[in-house]
Protein backbone atom coordinates (compact mmCIF):
# COMPACT_ATOMS: atom_id res chain seq x y z
CA UNK A 1 0.00 0.00 0.00
CA UNK A 2 1.26 2.87 -0.64
CA UNK A 3 1.57 6.32 1.47
CA UNK A 4 -1.58 8.39 2.34
CA UNK A 5 -1.45 12.02 2.60
CA UNK A 6 -3.81 14.24 3.79
CA UNK A 7 -4.19 17.02 1.50
CA UNK A 8 -5.36 20.03 4.02
CA UNK A 9 -1.23 19.77 5.03
CA UNK A 10 -0.57 20.65 1.90
CA UNK A 11 -3.20 23.37 1.46
CA UNK A 12 -1.78 24.46 4.68
CA UNK A 13 1.78 24.55 3.85
CA UNK A 14 1.13 26.33 0.53
CA UNK A 15 -1.08 28.90 2.09
CA UNK A 16 1.85 29.85 4.45
CA UNK A 17 4.07 29.75 1.86
CA UNK A 18 1.86 32.00 -0.68
CA UNK A 19 1.59 34.36 2.43
CA UNK A 20 4.96 34.72 2.86
CA UNK A 21 5.83 36.25 -0.37
CA UNK A 22 2.39 38.55 -0.69
CA UNK A 23 1.25 40.45 2.61
CA UNK A 24 -2.61 40.61 1.04
CA UNK A 25 -3.13 37.26 1.76
CA UNK A 26 -5.29 36.51 4.41
CA UNK A 27 -6.77 33.69 5.85
CA UNK A 28 -10.54 33.38 7.88
CA UNK A 29 -11.98 30.44 9.17
CA UNK A 30 -14.88 29.47 11.62
CA UNK A 31 -13.58 28.56 14.92
CA UNK A 32 -11.88 25.78 13.07
CA UNK A 33 -8.57 26.69 12.89
CA UNK A 34 -7.08 23.05 13.76
CA UNK A 35 -9.09 20.96 11.22
CA UNK A 36 -8.39 23.37 8.53
CA UNK A 37 -4.89 23.23 9.55
CA UNK A 38 -4.41 26.84 10.07
CA UNK A 39 -2.87 26.56 13.21
CA UNK A 40 0.68 26.85 11.80
CA UNK A 41 -0.05 29.84 9.60
CA UNK A 42 -2.07 31.50 12.88
CA UNK A 43 1.61 31.12 14.52
CA UNK A 44 3.41 33.01 11.53
CA UNK A 45 1.05 35.56 10.57
CA UNK A 46 -1.25 35.86 13.90
CA UNK A 47 -2.32 39.25 12.18
CA UNK A 48 -3.76 37.55 9.00
CA UNK A 49 -5.46 34.52 10.40
CA UNK A 50 -9.12 35.84 11.58
CA UNK A 51 -11.17 33.37 13.80
CA UNK A 52 -14.67 34.56 12.42
CA UNK A 53 -16.12 32.71 15.03
CA UNK A 54 -19.53 30.17 14.20
CA UNK A 55 -20.73 32.45 12.18
CA UNK A 56 -20.45 31.42 8.32
CA UNK A 57 -22.22 34.20 6.79
CA UNK A 58 -20.61 37.03 8.10
CA UNK A 59 -17.40 35.14 7.60
CA UNK A 60 -18.29 34.89 3.63
CA UNK A 61 -19.47 38.51 3.64
CA UNK A 62 -16.21 39.83 5.88
CA UNK A 63 -13.87 38.29 3.01
CA UNK A 64 -15.73 40.20 -0.02
CA UNK A 65 -15.27 42.55 1.94
CA UNK A 66 -11.85 42.54 3.26
CA UNK A 67 -10.86 41.84 -1.27
CA UNK A 68 -12.85 44.92 -1.34
CA UNK A 69 -10.34 46.58 0.24
CA UNK A 70 -7.50 44.64 -1.40
CA UNK A 71 -6.81 41.32 0.63
CA UNK A 72 -6.71 38.23 -0.85
CA UNK A 73 -8.43 35.99 1.86
CA UNK A 74 -8.76 32.39 1.88
CA UNK A 75 -11.98 31.04 3.37
CA UNK A 76 -11.16 28.07 5.28
CA UNK A 77 -14.19 25.84 6.61
CA UNK A 78 -15.51 22.75 6.87
CA UNK A 79 -17.39 22.29 3.48
CA UNK A 80 -20.74 21.04 4.67
CA UNK A 81 -21.26 24.91 6.66
CA UNK A 82 -18.82 26.84 4.17
CA UNK A 83 -21.37 26.47 1.46
CA UNK A 84 -24.37 25.67 2.94
CA UNK A 85 -25.09 28.02 5.48
CA UNK A 86 -23.27 31.17 3.49
CA UNK A 87 -24.61 29.86 0.30
CA UNK A 88 -26.62 33.34 -0.55
CA UNK A 89 -23.02 35.11 0.53
CA UNK A 90 -21.32 32.60 -1.47
CA UNK A 91 -23.87 33.82 -4.74
CA UNK A 92 -23.89 37.65 -3.77
CA UNK A 93 -21.32 38.86 -2.10
CA UNK A 94 -18.47 36.67 -3.24
CA UNK A 95 -19.49 35.23 -7.24
CA UNK A 96 -22.17 37.88 -8.51
CA UNK A 97 -20.23 40.92 -6.73
CA UNK A 98 -16.90 39.30 -8.61
CA UNK A 99 -14.32 39.50 -5.46
CA UNK A 100 -11.11 38.10 -5.06
CA UNK A 101 -12.20 35.76 -2.75
CA UNK A 102 -11.02 31.96 -2.43
CA UNK A 103 -13.44 29.35 -0.75
CA UNK A 104 -11.27 26.38 0.94
CA UNK A 105 -13.49 23.74 1.70
CA UNK A 106 -12.57 21.07 4.10
CA UNK A 107 -13.46 17.80 5.06
CA UNK A 108 -15.82 17.30 1.98
CA UNK A 109 -17.93 14.46 0.30
CA UNK A 110 -18.73 11.78 2.94
CA UNK A 111 -14.56 12.33 4.90
CA UNK A 112 -16.89 13.15 8.17
CA UNK A 113 -18.74 9.49 7.74
CA UNK A 114 -19.82 8.65 11.25
CA UNK A 115 -21.29 12.07 12.05
CA UNK A 116 -23.54 11.72 9.82
CA UNK A 117 -25.75 14.10 6.95
CA UNK A 118 -25.17 17.14 8.78
CA UNK A 119 -21.95 16.95 8.11
CA UNK A 120 -21.53 15.36 4.86
CA UNK A 121 -20.85 17.71 1.91
CA UNK A 122 -22.10 16.15 -1.47
CA UNK A 123 -24.23 18.87 -2.71
CA UNK A 124 -21.41 21.46 -2.91
CA UNK A 125 -20.02 21.40 -5.90
CA UNK A 126 -23.80 21.18 -7.32
CA UNK A 127 -24.97 24.43 -5.75
CA UNK A 128 -21.69 25.97 -6.69
CA UNK A 129 -21.25 25.09 -10.05
CA UNK A 130 -24.66 26.65 -10.52
CA UNK A 131 -22.91 30.24 -10.18
CA UNK A 132 -21.98 32.16 -12.07
CA UNK A 133 -17.87 33.58 -12.10
CA UNK A 134 -17.01 30.27 -10.22
CA UNK A 135 -14.66 28.40 -10.46
CA UNK A 136 -14.46 24.64 -9.13
CA UNK A 137 -11.17 22.82 -8.44
CA UNK A 138 -11.23 18.83 -6.72
CA UNK A 139 -7.68 17.82 -6.79
CA UNK A 140 -6.80 14.57 -6.13
CA UNK A 141 -3.44 14.78 -4.50
CA UNK A 142 -0.91 16.48 -2.33
CA UNK A 143 0.91 17.72 -5.27
CA UNK A 144 -2.27 18.81 -6.88
CA UNK A 145 -3.35 20.39 -4.06
CA UNK A 146 -0.46 22.71 -3.81
CA UNK A 147 -0.56 23.55 -7.50
CA UNK A 148 -4.41 23.98 -7.09
CA UNK A 149 -3.86 26.66 -4.26
CA UNK A 150 -1.06 28.42 -5.96
CA UNK A 151 -3.37 28.61 -9.35
CA UNK A 152 -6.66 29.99 -7.12
CA UNK A 153 -4.39 32.66 -5.26
CA UNK A 154 -2.28 33.56 -8.94
CA UNK A 155 -6.10 34.52 -10.42
CA UNK A 156 -8.16 36.84 -9.95
CA UNK A 157 -11.48 35.80 -9.03
CA UNK A 158 -13.76 33.62 -6.89
CA UNK A 159 -12.51 30.24 -6.87
CA UNK A 160 -14.02 27.18 -4.55
CA UNK A 161 -11.40 24.70 -3.41
CA UNK A 162 -12.57 21.36 -2.61
CA UNK A 163 -10.45 19.91 -0.12
CA UNK A 164 -10.46 16.52 1.42
CA UNK A 165 -9.04 15.39 4.76
CA UNK A 166 -9.25 11.32 3.91
CA UNK A 167 -5.96 9.94 2.98
CA UNK A 168 -5.43 9.44 -0.74
CA UNK A 169 -2.32 8.40 -2.33
CA UNK A 170 0.01 10.88 -5.05
CA UNK A 171 -1.51 9.87 -8.69
CA UNK A 172 0.71 12.67 -10.24
CA UNK A 173 4.60 12.29 -10.63
CA UNK A 174 7.38 15.24 -9.33
CA UNK A 175 6.81 17.05 -12.67
CA UNK A 176 2.68 17.47 -12.75
CA UNK A 177 2.10 21.06 -13.68
CA UNK A 178 -1.96 21.44 -12.96
CA UNK A 179 -3.41 23.91 -14.57
CA UNK A 180 -6.96 25.21 -14.42
CA UNK A 181 -9.50 24.23 -16.31
CA UNK A 182 -7.17 21.55 -17.94
CA UNK A 183 -8.09 17.63 -17.54
CA UNK A 184 -4.79 15.60 -17.36
CA UNK A 185 -4.60 12.07 -18.83
CA UNK A 186 -3.17 9.48 -16.14
CA UNK A 187 -3.70 6.45 -18.29
CA UNK A 188 -3.72 6.23 -21.96
CA UNK A 189 -6.70 3.65 -23.10
CA UNK A 190 -9.32 4.01 -26.34
CA UNK A 191 -11.78 0.95 -25.23
CA UNK A 192 -13.45 2.93 -22.45
CA UNK A 193 -12.89 6.55 -20.07
CA UNK A 194 -12.67 6.53 -16.44
CA UNK A 195 -12.88 10.43 -15.68
CA UNK A 196 -12.61 11.48 -11.87
CA UNK A 197 -11.94 14.19 -9.45
CA UNK A 198 -10.57 14.46 -5.72
CA UNK A 199 -10.69 11.13 -3.96
CA UNK A 200 -11.98 8.90 -6.93
CA UNK A 201 -9.11 9.65 -9.32
CA UNK A 202 -6.56 7.03 -7.47
CA UNK A 203 -9.60 4.80 -6.99
CA UNK A 204 -10.57 5.18 -11.20
CA UNK A 205 -6.74 3.81 -11.85
CA UNK A 206 -7.15 0.88 -10.04
CA UNK A 207 -9.80 0.23 -11.51
CA UNK A 208 -8.09 0.61 -15.02
CA UNK A 209 -5.56 -1.87 -13.93
CA UNK A 210 -8.63 -4.24 -12.77
CA UNK A 211 -10.10 -3.88 -16.69
CA UNK A 212 -6.51 -4.43 -18.23
CA UNK A 213 -6.75 -7.75 -16.40
CA UNK A 214 -9.73 -8.39 -18.76
CA UNK A 215 -7.78 -6.99 -21.84
CA UNK A 216 -10.00 -3.35 -21.61
CA UNK A 217 -8.06 -0.72 -21.93
CA UNK A 218 -9.61 2.15 -20.13
CA UNK A 219 -8.54 5.87 -20.15
CA UNK A 220 -8.32 7.74 -16.82
CA UNK A 221 -8.39 11.49 -16.90
CA UNK A 222 -7.89 13.66 -13.44
CA UNK A 223 -10.71 16.90 -14.19
CA UNK A 224 -9.72 18.14 -11.01
CA UNK A 225 -11.14 21.44 -12.70
CA UNK A 226 -15.07 20.83 -12.39
CA UNK A 227 -15.61 24.37 -13.42
CA UNK A 228 -14.74 25.55 -16.39
CA UNK A 229 -14.78 21.55 -17.25
CA UNK A 230 -12.29 20.85 -19.82
CA UNK A 231 -14.76 19.99 -22.75
CA UNK A 232 -12.29 19.28 -25.55
CA UNK A 233 -11.18 16.47 -23.26
CA UNK A 234 -14.59 14.42 -22.72
CA UNK A 235 -15.74 15.44 -26.55
CA UNK A 236 -12.25 13.52 -27.31
CA UNK A 237 -12.79 10.44 -24.30
CA UNK A 238 -16.00 10.65 -26.12
CA UNK A 239 -14.98 10.39 -29.43
CA UNK A 240 -12.10 7.90 -29.21
CA UNK A 241 -13.19 5.83 -26.06
CA UNK A 242 -17.45 5.51 -26.81
CA UNK A 243 -18.20 5.37 -23.65
CA UNK A 244 -17.39 7.25 -20.00
CA UNK A 245 -18.10 6.40 -16.26
CA UNK A 246 -17.64 9.43 -14.21
CA UNK A 247 -17.27 9.49 -10.29
CA UNK A 248 -16.91 11.56 -7.26
CA UNK A 249 -17.51 11.65 -3.85
CA UNK A 250 -20.94 14.14 -4.38
CA UNK A 251 -24.33 13.29 -5.44
CA UNK A 252 -25.21 12.14 -8.61
CA UNK A 253 -27.63 15.12 -9.36
CA UNK A 254 -25.62 18.11 -10.27
CA UNK A 255 -22.38 17.04 -9.39
CA UNK A 256 -18.80 16.45 -12.00
CA UNK A 257 -20.56 13.70 -13.06
CA UNK A 258 -23.74 15.83 -14.49
CA UNK A 259 -21.23 18.30 -15.51
CA UNK A 260 -19.21 15.76 -17.97
CA UNK A 261 -23.27 14.35 -19.41
CA UNK A 262 -23.84 17.92 -20.30
CA UNK A 263 -21.01 18.22 -22.23
CA UNK A 264 -21.44 14.43 -23.79
CA UNK A 265 -24.99 15.06 -24.59
CA UNK A 266 -24.58 18.11 -26.54
CA UNK A 267 -21.19 17.32 -28.18
CA UNK A 268 -20.90 13.17 -29.13
CA UNK A 269 -23.44 11.01 -27.11
CA UNK A 270 -22.00 8.18 -25.98
CA UNK A 271 -23.14 5.96 -23.15
CA UNK A 272 -22.59 6.74 -19.78
CA UNK A 273 -22.31 6.18 -15.86
CA UNK A 274 -22.49 8.09 -13.56
CA UNK A 275 -20.95 7.10 -10.21
CA UNK A 276 -21.56 8.99 -6.80
CA UNK A 277 -24.49 8.95 -4.11
CA UNK A 278 -27.27 8.29 -5.60
CA UNK A 279 -29.77 10.98 -4.36
CA UNK A 280 -29.80 10.10 -1.02
CA UNK A 281 -28.75 10.96 2.77
CA UNK A 282 -25.57 8.41 3.49
CA UNK A 283 -26.29 6.79 6.19
CA UNK A 284 -23.84 6.02 9.37
CA UNK A 285 -20.21 4.98 8.63
CA UNK A 286 -16.92 5.46 8.54
CA UNK A 287 -15.28 7.10 5.20
CA UNK A 288 -14.68 3.84 4.08
CA UNK A 289 -17.75 2.29 4.78
CA UNK A 290 -19.43 4.55 2.95
CA UNK A 291 -17.58 4.23 -0.17
CA UNK A 292 -18.34 0.78 0.10
CA UNK A 293 -21.85 0.97 0.13
CA UNK A 294 -22.27 3.48 -2.54
CA UNK A 295 -19.55 1.49 -4.69
CA UNK A 296 -17.00 4.02 -4.63
CA UNK A 297 -14.37 1.88 -4.82
CA UNK A 298 -11.61 0.12 -7.95
CA UNK A 299 -14.28 -2.73 -7.85
CA UNK A 300 -17.54 -0.33 -8.58
CA UNK A 301 -15.52 1.53 -10.75
CA UNK A 302 -14.58 -1.33 -12.15
CA UNK A 303 -18.03 -3.28 -12.58
CA UNK A 304 -19.75 -0.05 -13.81
CA UNK A 305 -17.49 0.29 -17.18
CA UNK A 306 -17.62 -3.36 -17.52
CA UNK A 307 -21.12 -3.45 -17.65
CA UNK A 308 -20.95 -0.20 -20.09
CA UNK A 309 -18.50 -2.21 -22.38
CA UNK A 310 -20.58 -5.62 -22.19
CA UNK A 311 -23.76 -3.98 -22.24
CA UNK A 312 -23.52 -3.46 -26.47
CA UNK A 313 -24.77 0.39 -26.11
CA UNK A 314 -21.34 1.60 -27.72
CA UNK B 1 -19.52 71.45 6.30
CA UNK B 2 -19.16 72.21 2.59
CA UNK B 3 -22.97 73.82 2.58
CA UNK B 4 -25.44 74.67 4.88
CA UNK B 5 -28.05 72.06 6.13
CA UNK B 6 -30.99 74.21 4.19
CA UNK B 7 -29.05 73.85 1.12
CA UNK B 8 -28.88 69.96 2.08
CA UNK B 9 -32.62 70.10 2.40
CA UNK B 10 -33.34 71.41 -0.58
CA UNK B 11 -30.97 69.05 -2.14
CA UNK B 12 -32.41 65.98 -0.85
CA UNK B 13 -35.88 67.25 -1.78
CA UNK B 14 -34.96 67.18 -5.27
CA UNK B 15 -33.50 63.71 -5.27
CA UNK B 16 -36.82 62.65 -3.56
CA UNK B 17 -38.69 64.27 -7.12
CA UNK B 18 -36.09 62.81 -9.39
CA UNK B 19 -36.61 59.57 -7.37
CA UNK B 20 -40.24 59.58 -7.93
CA UNK B 21 -40.32 60.23 -11.53
CA UNK B 22 -37.53 57.64 -12.35
CA UNK B 23 -39.39 55.03 -10.69
CA UNK B 24 -42.98 56.07 -11.99
CA UNK B 25 -41.17 56.20 -15.29
CA UNK B 26 -39.68 52.45 -14.89
CA UNK B 27 -42.79 51.27 -13.37
CA UNK B 28 -41.24 50.03 -10.46
CA UNK B 29 -38.89 50.90 -7.78
CA UNK B 30 -39.28 51.47 -3.64
CA UNK B 31 -40.95 54.06 -3.37
CA UNK B 32 -41.61 54.28 0.27
CA UNK B 33 -37.80 53.36 1.52
CA UNK B 34 -36.21 55.72 -1.17
CA UNK B 35 -38.08 58.81 0.70
CA UNK B 36 -37.44 57.82 3.90
CA UNK B 37 -33.04 57.28 3.49
CA UNK B 38 -33.30 60.19 1.25
CA UNK B 39 -31.73 62.93 3.93
CA UNK B 40 -28.82 60.58 4.67
CA UNK B 41 -27.61 59.76 1.31
CA UNK B 42 -27.95 63.45 0.52
CA UNK B 43 -25.76 64.09 3.39
CA UNK B 44 -23.33 60.76 2.82
CA UNK B 45 -22.69 62.46 -1.26
CA UNK B 46 -23.27 65.89 -1.66
CA UNK B 47 -21.82 67.07 1.79
CA UNK B 48 -18.53 65.62 1.64
CA UNK B 49 -19.33 63.07 4.64
CA UNK B 50 -17.47 60.31 1.73
CA UNK B 51 -14.42 60.83 -0.01
CA UNK B 52 -15.04 59.69 -2.66
CA UNK B 53 -14.27 60.97 -5.82
CA UNK B 54 -16.63 60.71 -8.73
CA UNK B 55 -13.64 61.12 -11.19
CA UNK B 56 -11.95 57.78 -9.67
CA UNK B 57 -14.58 55.92 -7.86
CA UNK B 58 -11.75 52.73 -7.15
CA UNK B 59 -9.12 55.13 -6.12
CA UNK B 60 -8.20 52.50 -3.30
CA UNK B 61 -8.02 54.88 -0.33
CA UNK B 62 -12.18 56.08 -0.75
CA UNK B 63 -14.51 55.70 1.70
CA UNK B 64 -16.79 52.84 1.48
CA UNK B 65 -20.52 52.83 1.44
CA UNK B 66 -22.93 49.98 1.05
CA UNK B 67 -26.43 50.49 0.10
CA UNK B 68 -27.23 47.21 2.18
CA UNK B 69 -31.03 48.01 2.08
CA UNK B 70 -30.68 46.83 -1.95
CA UNK B 71 -34.24 47.66 -2.78
CA UNK B 72 -33.19 51.47 -2.66
CA UNK B 73 -31.37 51.10 -5.53
CA UNK B 74 -33.22 54.37 -6.99
CA UNK B 75 -31.99 56.45 -4.79
CA UNK B 76 -28.75 55.32 -4.73
CA UNK B 77 -28.23 55.89 -8.30
CA UNK B 78 -29.71 59.30 -7.98
CA UNK B 79 -27.48 60.26 -5.76
CA UNK B 80 -24.83 58.95 -7.05
CA UNK B 81 -26.02 60.76 -10.66
CA UNK B 82 -26.66 63.50 -8.41
CA UNK B 83 -22.83 63.56 -7.30
CA UNK B 84 -21.50 63.00 -10.55
CA UNK B 85 -20.53 59.56 -11.32
CA UNK B 86 -22.49 59.67 -14.29
CA UNK B 87 -24.75 61.35 -15.91
CA UNK B 88 -28.00 61.88 -14.57
CA UNK B 89 -29.79 61.69 -18.09
CA UNK B 90 -28.96 57.75 -17.64
CA UNK B 91 -31.12 57.59 -14.46
CA UNK B 92 -34.12 57.42 -17.60
CA UNK B 93 -33.00 53.93 -18.23
CA UNK B 94 -33.86 52.77 -14.33
CA UNK B 95 -34.90 48.67 -14.88
CA UNK B 96 -34.92 49.08 -18.82
CA UNK B 97 -34.01 46.14 -20.50
CA UNK B 98 -30.01 46.20 -20.63
CA UNK B 99 -29.58 48.61 -18.85
CA UNK B 100 -27.04 48.66 -15.89
CA UNK B 101 -29.37 50.46 -13.88
CA UNK B 102 -31.11 47.57 -12.53
CA UNK B 103 -33.56 47.09 -9.37
CA UNK B 104 -31.01 46.22 -6.79
CA UNK B 105 -27.70 47.89 -7.18
CA UNK B 106 -24.76 46.36 -8.54
CA UNK B 107 -20.68 47.04 -9.63
CA UNK B 108 -21.00 48.04 -13.07
CA UNK B 109 -22.56 51.18 -11.70
CA UNK B 110 -19.80 53.65 -10.76
CA UNK B 111 -19.91 54.05 -7.43
CA UNK B 112 -21.65 51.01 -6.34
CA UNK B 113 -19.57 49.24 -3.96
CA UNK B 114 -21.42 45.40 -4.33
CA UNK B 115 -24.37 44.00 -5.41
CA UNK B 116 -27.00 44.03 -2.68
CA UNK B 117 -30.39 43.40 -2.63
CA UNK B 118 -30.52 40.00 -0.75
CA UNK B 119 -30.78 41.19 2.60
CA UNK B 120 -28.63 40.84 5.61
CA UNK B 121 -25.45 41.37 3.51
CA UNK B 122 -23.93 44.75 3.94
CA UNK B 123 -23.25 44.49 7.15
CA UNK B 124 -20.62 41.85 7.08
CA UNK B 125 -18.97 43.63 3.68
CA UNK B 126 -18.70 46.66 6.11
CA UNK B 127 -16.87 44.66 8.59
CA UNK B 128 -14.61 43.29 6.03
CA UNK B 129 -13.44 46.66 4.35
CA UNK B 130 -13.29 48.04 8.10
CA UNK B 131 -11.00 45.47 9.17
CA UNK B 132 -8.63 45.43 5.82
CA UNK B 133 -8.51 49.31 6.21
CA UNK B 134 -7.73 48.87 9.85
CA UNK B 135 -4.68 45.65 9.01
CA UNK B 136 -3.44 48.96 6.95
CA UNK B 137 -3.57 51.27 9.30
CA UNK B 138 -5.34 53.39 6.19
CA UNK B 139 -7.67 55.97 7.18
CA UNK B 140 -9.96 55.54 5.46
CA UNK B 141 -13.59 54.74 6.50
CA UNK B 142 -16.91 52.34 5.98
CA UNK B 143 -20.60 53.26 6.21
CA UNK B 144 -23.34 51.02 5.72
CA UNK B 145 -27.11 51.97 5.42
CA UNK B 146 -29.68 49.07 6.38
CA UNK B 147 -33.24 49.18 6.47
CA UNK B 148 -34.92 48.37 10.14
CA UNK B 149 -36.74 45.33 9.05
CA UNK B 150 -33.36 44.23 7.20
CA UNK B 151 -32.39 43.95 11.21
CA UNK B 152 -34.56 40.66 11.21
CA UNK B 153 -31.53 38.66 9.53
CA UNK B 154 -29.09 36.84 11.77
CA UNK B 155 -26.44 37.59 9.52
CA UNK B 156 -26.24 41.25 10.91
CA UNK B 157 -26.00 39.67 14.28
CA UNK B 158 -23.14 37.99 13.36
CA UNK B 159 -21.49 41.12 12.04
CA UNK B 160 -22.04 42.94 14.98
CA UNK B 161 -20.53 40.89 17.30
CA UNK B 162 -17.35 40.69 15.10
CA UNK B 163 -17.49 44.68 14.73
CA UNK B 164 -17.07 44.75 18.29
CA UNK B 165 -14.31 42.10 18.67
CA UNK B 166 -12.24 43.72 16.14
CA UNK B 167 -12.67 47.26 17.63
CA UNK B 168 -13.89 49.08 14.47
CA UNK B 169 -14.02 52.67 15.09
CA UNK B 170 -14.05 53.03 11.07
CA UNK B 171 -16.98 51.33 10.85
CA UNK B 172 -20.34 53.43 10.76
CA UNK B 173 -23.93 51.80 10.19
CA UNK B 174 -26.33 53.69 9.85
CA UNK B 175 -30.14 52.13 10.28
CA UNK B 176 -32.72 53.66 8.57
CA UNK B 177 -35.68 53.41 11.32
CA UNK B 178 -38.55 54.18 9.51
CA UNK B 179 -40.44 51.44 11.93
CA UNK B 180 -42.27 49.90 8.39
CA UNK B 181 -40.99 46.57 6.67
CA UNK B 182 -42.92 45.47 3.69
CA UNK B 183 -46.44 45.26 4.66
CA UNK B 184 -46.76 46.33 8.52
CA UNK B 185 -44.97 47.97 11.33
CA UNK B 186 -41.81 46.22 12.54
CA UNK B 187 -42.92 46.33 15.88
CA UNK B 188 -46.12 43.96 15.10
CA UNK B 189 -44.00 41.48 12.65
CA UNK B 190 -41.01 40.80 14.63
CA UNK B 191 -40.43 43.90 16.58
CA UNK B 192 -36.65 45.58 17.16
CA UNK B 193 -37.57 47.71 20.03
CA UNK B 194 -35.33 48.25 22.17
CA UNK B 195 -33.21 49.34 19.69
CA UNK B 196 -30.33 51.49 20.83
CA UNK B 197 -29.67 49.25 23.68
CA UNK B 198 -29.26 46.06 21.55
CA UNK B 199 -26.80 48.03 19.76
CA UNK B 200 -25.39 49.05 22.87
CA UNK B 201 -25.18 45.31 24.06
CA UNK B 202 -23.37 44.29 21.10
CA UNK B 203 -20.60 46.53 22.09
CA UNK B 204 -21.51 49.13 19.63
CA UNK B 205 -21.31 53.10 20.52
CA UNK B 206 -25.11 54.35 19.31
CA UNK B 207 -26.14 57.83 18.73
CA UNK B 208 -30.33 57.97 18.10
CA UNK B 209 -30.89 61.00 15.70
CA UNK B 210 -34.09 62.44 13.45
CA UNK B 211 -33.23 61.06 10.08
CA UNK B 212 -34.61 63.81 8.46
CA UNK B 213 -32.86 66.74 10.38
CA UNK B 214 -29.84 67.92 8.45
CA UNK B 215 -28.54 69.39 11.33
CA UNK B 216 -28.62 66.44 13.20
CA UNK B 217 -27.25 64.39 10.38
CA UNK B 218 -24.43 66.29 9.93
CA UNK B 219 -23.64 66.11 13.73
CA UNK B 220 -23.64 62.50 14.24
CA UNK B 221 -21.56 61.90 10.55
CA UNK B 222 -19.14 63.86 11.42
CA UNK B 223 -18.52 63.29 15.08
CA UNK B 224 -17.19 59.14 13.90
CA UNK B 225 -15.49 57.60 15.94
CA UNK B 226 -18.00 58.31 18.73
CA UNK B 227 -15.87 56.53 21.04
CA UNK B 228 -12.11 55.16 20.05
CA UNK B 229 -12.12 51.36 19.96
CA UNK B 230 -16.10 50.75 19.30
CA UNK B 231 -17.84 50.93 15.69
CA UNK B 232 -20.38 53.55 15.31
CA UNK B 233 -24.33 52.87 15.10
CA UNK B 234 -26.23 56.10 14.11
CA UNK B 235 -30.17 54.95 14.34
CA UNK B 236 -31.66 57.54 11.88
CA UNK B 237 -35.51 57.81 13.01
CA UNK B 238 -37.10 58.36 9.84
CA UNK B 239 -40.76 58.13 8.18
CA UNK B 240 -41.34 56.17 5.08
CA UNK B 241 -42.77 57.97 2.37
CA UNK B 242 -41.14 61.26 3.76
CA UNK B 243 -42.49 64.62 2.23
CA UNK B 244 -45.27 63.23 0.55
CA UNK B 245 -48.04 63.65 2.86
CA UNK B 246 -50.26 60.59 1.07
CA UNK B 247 -47.19 58.11 1.07
CA UNK B 248 -45.64 58.72 4.19
CA UNK B 249 -46.33 56.31 6.81
CA UNK B 250 -48.18 54.15 4.82
CA UNK B 251 -46.82 50.11 4.13
CA UNK B 252 -48.83 49.88 1.23
CA UNK B 253 -46.01 52.21 -0.50
CA UNK B 254 -43.27 50.32 0.25
CA UNK B 255 -43.11 49.36 -3.73
CA UNK B 256 -46.24 51.21 -5.13
CA UNK B 257 -45.50 53.30 -8.28
CA UNK B 258 -46.94 56.29 -8.46
CA UNK B 259 -49.96 56.96 -10.95
CA UNK B 260 -49.78 60.34 -13.04
CA UNK B 261 -52.14 62.34 -10.47
CA UNK B 262 -50.64 60.99 -7.93
CA UNK B 263 -46.69 62.10 -9.34
CA UNK B 264 -48.17 65.08 -9.70
CA UNK B 265 -49.30 65.68 -6.73
CA UNK B 266 -45.95 64.55 -4.89
CA UNK B 267 -43.64 66.30 -6.57
CA UNK B 268 -45.82 69.93 -5.91
CA UNK B 269 -45.42 68.57 -2.36
CA UNK B 270 -42.01 68.03 -2.38
CA UNK B 271 -41.56 71.25 -4.61
CA UNK B 272 -43.46 73.28 -1.86
CA UNK B 273 -41.21 71.75 0.66
CA UNK B 274 -37.97 71.64 -0.99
Amino acid sequence: MSELYDCRNAFASTLEDIARGDSRVVALTNDSVSSTKLSHFAELFPDRLFNIGIAEQNMVGMASGMANGGKIPFVAAAACFLTARALEQIKNDVAYTDTNVKLCGVSTGLAYGPLGGTHHSIEDIAWLRAIANMTIIVPADPLETEQAVRAAAGMVGPVYLRLSRMGVPAVHDADYRFEIGKAVRLRDGNDITLAACGTLVPRALVAAAMLEEKGIQARVINMATVKPIDREAIVEAAVETGGIVTAEEHTIYGGFGSAVAEVVATTHPVPMRILGVPGVFAPTGSPEFLFEHFHLTPQGIHDAALELVESGER
Amino acid sequence: MSIDTEALHRKAYEIRQRNLIMIHEAGGGHTGGDLSSADILAALYLNDVLNVDPQDPLAPNRDRFFMSKGHGSALLYTTLAFAGFFPEEELATFMKPLSRLNGHPNVSVPGVEANTGALGHGLPMAVGTALAAKMDGALWRTFVLTGDGELQEGSNWEAAMAAAQYQLDNLTLIVDRNRIQMVDWTERIIGLDPLTDKWRAFGWSVQEIDGHDHAEIMQALSAVPFEAGKPNCVIANTHKGEGVSFIRDRAAWHHRVPTDEELGAALEELRGSG
